[in-house]
């Protein structure tokens, strides 16, 4: 039986409530808020920890043998985005770690391709969605990521079957390294779209071997909004069935949304369920899925619905538009960091990707990077890689530092003690500085932590508070 | 095996030190000039019977050449030193070790640093190539750390230990405003320090040292010598530096209201000088005010007060000018400025002018008759740093 194994999704801390949009533009903005992914994030950090929690509610004896990843918002050119992810997951090197990026029909594309293939295959999809001040699209648009393994066996939904019809026409574009898209009059979409979106649910209902009665709960994204109301009421399934689309709350986030939405539908779901995706970008593409008896022991990391509902929606337009790179602010006067090496990064591949240090054999004293001495007891080449980037930590000391260099100051650092012994200074993340105090818990997440002049992104962890400040939920 | 330290084989007998600041006109090699100028002119020494030399800089030039290219050496050897904030002091130790070796008869240490040329506010270090994932903070903010931790250890309240803290600054610009070539030369009332907008932590503006361009050096020789150069020299008691393996940053045990570097190094020190009993054997300390919770711990971590007890000592003014042991009484980092490879040296300098009766009278300290003085250098961290301390005797014995 072939179909998903787990799922998760990522929705980032910050929200942007749409009316400060209105605030200062005088028009755009709408209800509800938007997801926003912060200064130090990119669809390769939310795919990331979109994928860490895939595997957390995965079974343990799951080997991952591809890691597809799909994004219209890639950090890099040139360079393939999943290795990095690959690495921060400590996948196996003979991991097939392939980027897919390009359009929004790549996160939805890949998801049918894999459930149409063979093999473990972990398909990350992200979105970092943006357009220009007061834009649909930068209304519209939400930040987020999605994380589905597929694969064969113990699956929480089989795969019934699917459909995709491709058509050529000009609705949505951007050139590479535009901020924003283009998009051509909205009516002539949805006249192109709505029967190609017919097409493909009859297709893949009849490859599924299911009618549209029996279908539970349906997804449908895209990225034509009008386009996809329109298709909605022709499917010929209960309004019931129509699954949340997260427009109040996260926004679409693009290439991710199709799978953030079957995920929140998922972790939702009892057995025996049918399952249907449907997603309009460039054609369609529709896969079919029935819940599994195992759905019910299936216990996810961290459900979308939670994520959902722990955003802090206190930023500002400003914030996010000098996050994005449309409003230019004064940089503390400090030198902006340097590049990497890339020698000296691929050495301690496991430290910067993998949060590896080490931990000696005979003290139990933790190395953060590891280390061949140990500072406690001067034991040499005596200790055990110790992953520490799924350990939780408390909050020791703190402080902020109006000086140094950040994208986003001030920057906030605080001295962590990780459960069962260690400590490590970090840098905290998606925190209030005003509200953090000695003794909040902590724990690890990857995030890109500057960009050089010439492109490199520098990767590394920090921290940020556990949610519900306490036990993992 | 041990560190017996060269108590009183080697003596300083010249010193130099030109004013710090903003020396927006003077370069690397002015600086050095001058600093080599005022030195001789304070010692019967001349250029020619220097042997050796130790450069300090931080980050102000690379090798030897970079001294004896301004001062047209010919034929000398020059080691550049560089070693944190406690360069200047490398330089001063590596030289008198060199003199106690018998390998030279005079050797002058000397340090600079041109800071303001860089562009950017404090100081910045070189990018040396790395993985990315080291910490990218200030030292502000590193030694912010200090302050809530020591406020909580000792149950003291936050906004009363801002005060005791603003007390420091504000004894350091008293001084400083007494020493004509220190880069801050105001009395800054506490108050006015507490109200100065926020660089890290709790810490104001004013909590931090000044950042300045300057240079110093010293001329040492062999303590038999040293009356064919100086009737007044000041003799070596101790010299100690450690170098910290970083551990404390990652030892759940460390609580950031001391420096282990600086008590190993002053243990060391005072057992080589035969001190017991600092508080009462020490006339003056020149120590690292880097940001002044820094000054505060070293008050404990140099014994000159029960741990737990230097804020009250502060506030009772023990380490003012007049008090029973005088901190700083140049104006320390705080006041005089922090050229990096300079610092060390310029803290010796001060302690050649109180000891030998040179300090200008409006800031002369009244407890020199003790005859030992002492300073202390750190660079780096808490939990991380480099940390040197000298003491210094007017006489032998």
């Amino acid at each position: 039986m072939r179909g998903i194994v787990s799922a998760a999704g990522y929705v980032p801390y910050n929200r942007l409530q749409r009316a400060r949009i209105t605030e200062v533009v005088g028009s755009g903005g709408g209800r509800g808020a938007r997801s926003v992914a912060s200064y130090d994030e990119d669809t390769t950090t939310m795919g990331f920890e979109a994928g860490r929690l895939a595997l957390a509610s995965a079974p343990q004896d799951v080997t991952v043998e591809s890691l597809w990843f799909a994004t219209a918002e890639p950090a890099y050119a040139e360079k393939t985005n999943a290795s990095a992810m690959a690495a921060a997951l400590r996948l196996d090197s003979s991991t097939a770690a392939l980027d897919m990026c390009g359009a929004p029909r790549c996160g939805p594309g890949a998801l049918r391709a894999a459930l149409e293939g063979a093999g473990t295959t972990l398909v990350v999809s992200a979105g970092v969605r943006t357009g220009l001040p007061s834009g649909p699209d930068e209304s519209g648009g939400g930040d987020g990521a999605a994380a589905v393994l597929v694969g064969d066996g113990d699956v929480v939904a089989e795969y019934l079957g699917g459909a995709s019809v491709t058509e050529e026409f000009l609705d949505r574009w951007r050139a590479p390294g535009e901020a924003a898209s283009h998009q051509w009059e909205e009516r002539f979409g949805e006249a192109r779209y709505v029967p190609v979106g017919e097409q493909a649910w009859t297709n893949a209902l009849k490859a599924a071997g299911v009618s549209a009665a029996d279908v539970g709960r349906v997804v449908v994204t895209g990225v034509h909004p009008r386009a996809v109301k329109s298709l909605v009421r022709r499917l010929g399934v209960d309004p019931s069935a129509v699954a949340p689309d997260l427009s109040d709350t996260v926004g679409n986030t693009g290439a991710a949304h199709a799978a953030l939405c079957l995920t929140a539908v998922l972790e939702d779901a009892g057995a025996g369920q049918v399952v249907a995706v449907v997603n309009l970008a460039d054609g369609a593409d529709v896969v079919v899925l029935r819940t599994t008896d195992r759905i019910g022991a299936w216990s996810p990391a961290r459900s979308v619905e939670a994520q959902v509902a722990a955003g802090d929606d206190s930023l500002a337009y400003a914030k996010f538009l000098s996050w994005r790179g449309m409003l230019d602010v004064q940089p503390p006067n400090r030198p902006e960091p340097a590049r990497y090496s890339a020698p000296a990064a691929a050495r301690n591949e496991d430290w910067k990707f993998g949060f590896v240090g080490s931990r000696d054999r005979a003290s139990g004293a933790l190395h953060l990077p590891p280390q061949r001495v140990s500072w406690k007891g001067g034991a040499v080449d005596d200790m055990d890689p110790a992953p520490m980037a799924a350990t939780p930590a408390t909050i020791v000391t703190f402080t902020v530092d109006r000086l140094a260099y950040s994208p986003s100051p001030p920057v906030v650092f605080a001295v962590c003690d990780f459960d069962g012994g260690g400590r490590l200074p970090l840098e905290l993340t998606d925190v209030d500085p005003a509200t953090v105090a000695i003794g909040d818990r902590v724990e690890l997440t990857f995030r890109r932590l500057t960009t050089s002049a010439d492109g490199v992104h520098n990767y590394f962890w920090k921290a940020r508070p556990l949610p519900g400040g306490g036990e993992d939920s | 095996m041990g560190s017996h330290g060269i108590r009183d084989r080697v003596a300083i007998v010249g010193m130099g030190c030109t004013r710090f600041g903003e020396l927006w006109d003077l370069g690397v090699d002015d600086l050095l000039v001058d600093a080599a100028q005022a030195t001789f002119a304070s010692t019967g020494a001349t250029p020619d019977d220097v042997d050796a030399y130790w450069f300090s800089t931080a980050q102000s030039g690379m090798s030897g050449i970079t001294l004896a290219a301004p001062l047209k050496l010919e034929g000398k050897p020059v080691t550049r030193v560089e070693n944190y904030c406690c360069s200047g002091s490398e330089a001063l130790r590596n030289a008198a070790y060199a003199v106690a070796s018998g390998a030279y008869d005079v050797a002058m240490a000397i340090g600079v640093e041109k800071v303001k040329d860089a562009g950017y506010a404090g100081l910045n270090a070189f990018p040396i190539p790395n993985d990315g994932t080291g910490r990218t903070l200030t030292a502000a903010a590193m030694f912010s750390l200090v302050a809530p931790a020591y406020a909580r250890k000792y149950g003291v309240d936050e906004d009363e230990l801002k005060d005791v803290l603003a007390r420091i600054a504000s004894k350091n610009h008293f001084n400083g405003a007494r020493n004509p070539l220190a880069q801050f030369r105001k009395e800054m009332d506490k108050d006015k320090i507490c109200a100065m907008p926020a660089v890290a932590g709790r810490l104001g503006v004013f909590d931090c040292a000044g950042v300045a361009d300057g240079a110093a050096a010293a001329i040492v020789c062999r303590a038999e010598d040293a009356h064919r150069y100086n009737d007044k020299p000041l003799y070596v008691k101790g010299l100690s530096f450690v170098a910290g393996n970083g551990s404390p940053q990652q030892d759940p045990d460390y609580d950031y209201t001391t420096f282990p570097e600086v008590v190993a190094s002053a243990a060391d020190a005072y057992a080589q000088a035969g001190v017991t009993d600092p508080r009462s054997q020490i006339a003056m300390a020149e120590v690292h005010d880097c940001f002044t919770p820094t000054e505060l711990v070293l008050m404990e971590d140099l014994g000159f007060c029960d741990r737990g007890t230097a804020w009250k000592e502060v506030v009772a003014g023990t380490f003012a000018l007049d008090g029973d042991l005088p901190v700083n009484p140049d104006g320390g980092l705080k006041s005089f400025g922090h050229p990096v490879g300079a610092s060390g040296l310029r803290m010796l300098f001060e302690c050649w002018l109180q000891m030998r009766g040179e300090a200008p009278p409006e800031r002369r300290i009244g407890t020199a008759g003790r005859g030992l003085a002492m300073t202390q250098n750190l660079g780096g961290y808490p939990g991380e740093m480099v940390s040197f301390v000298s003491v210094l005797g007017t006489d032998v014995g």
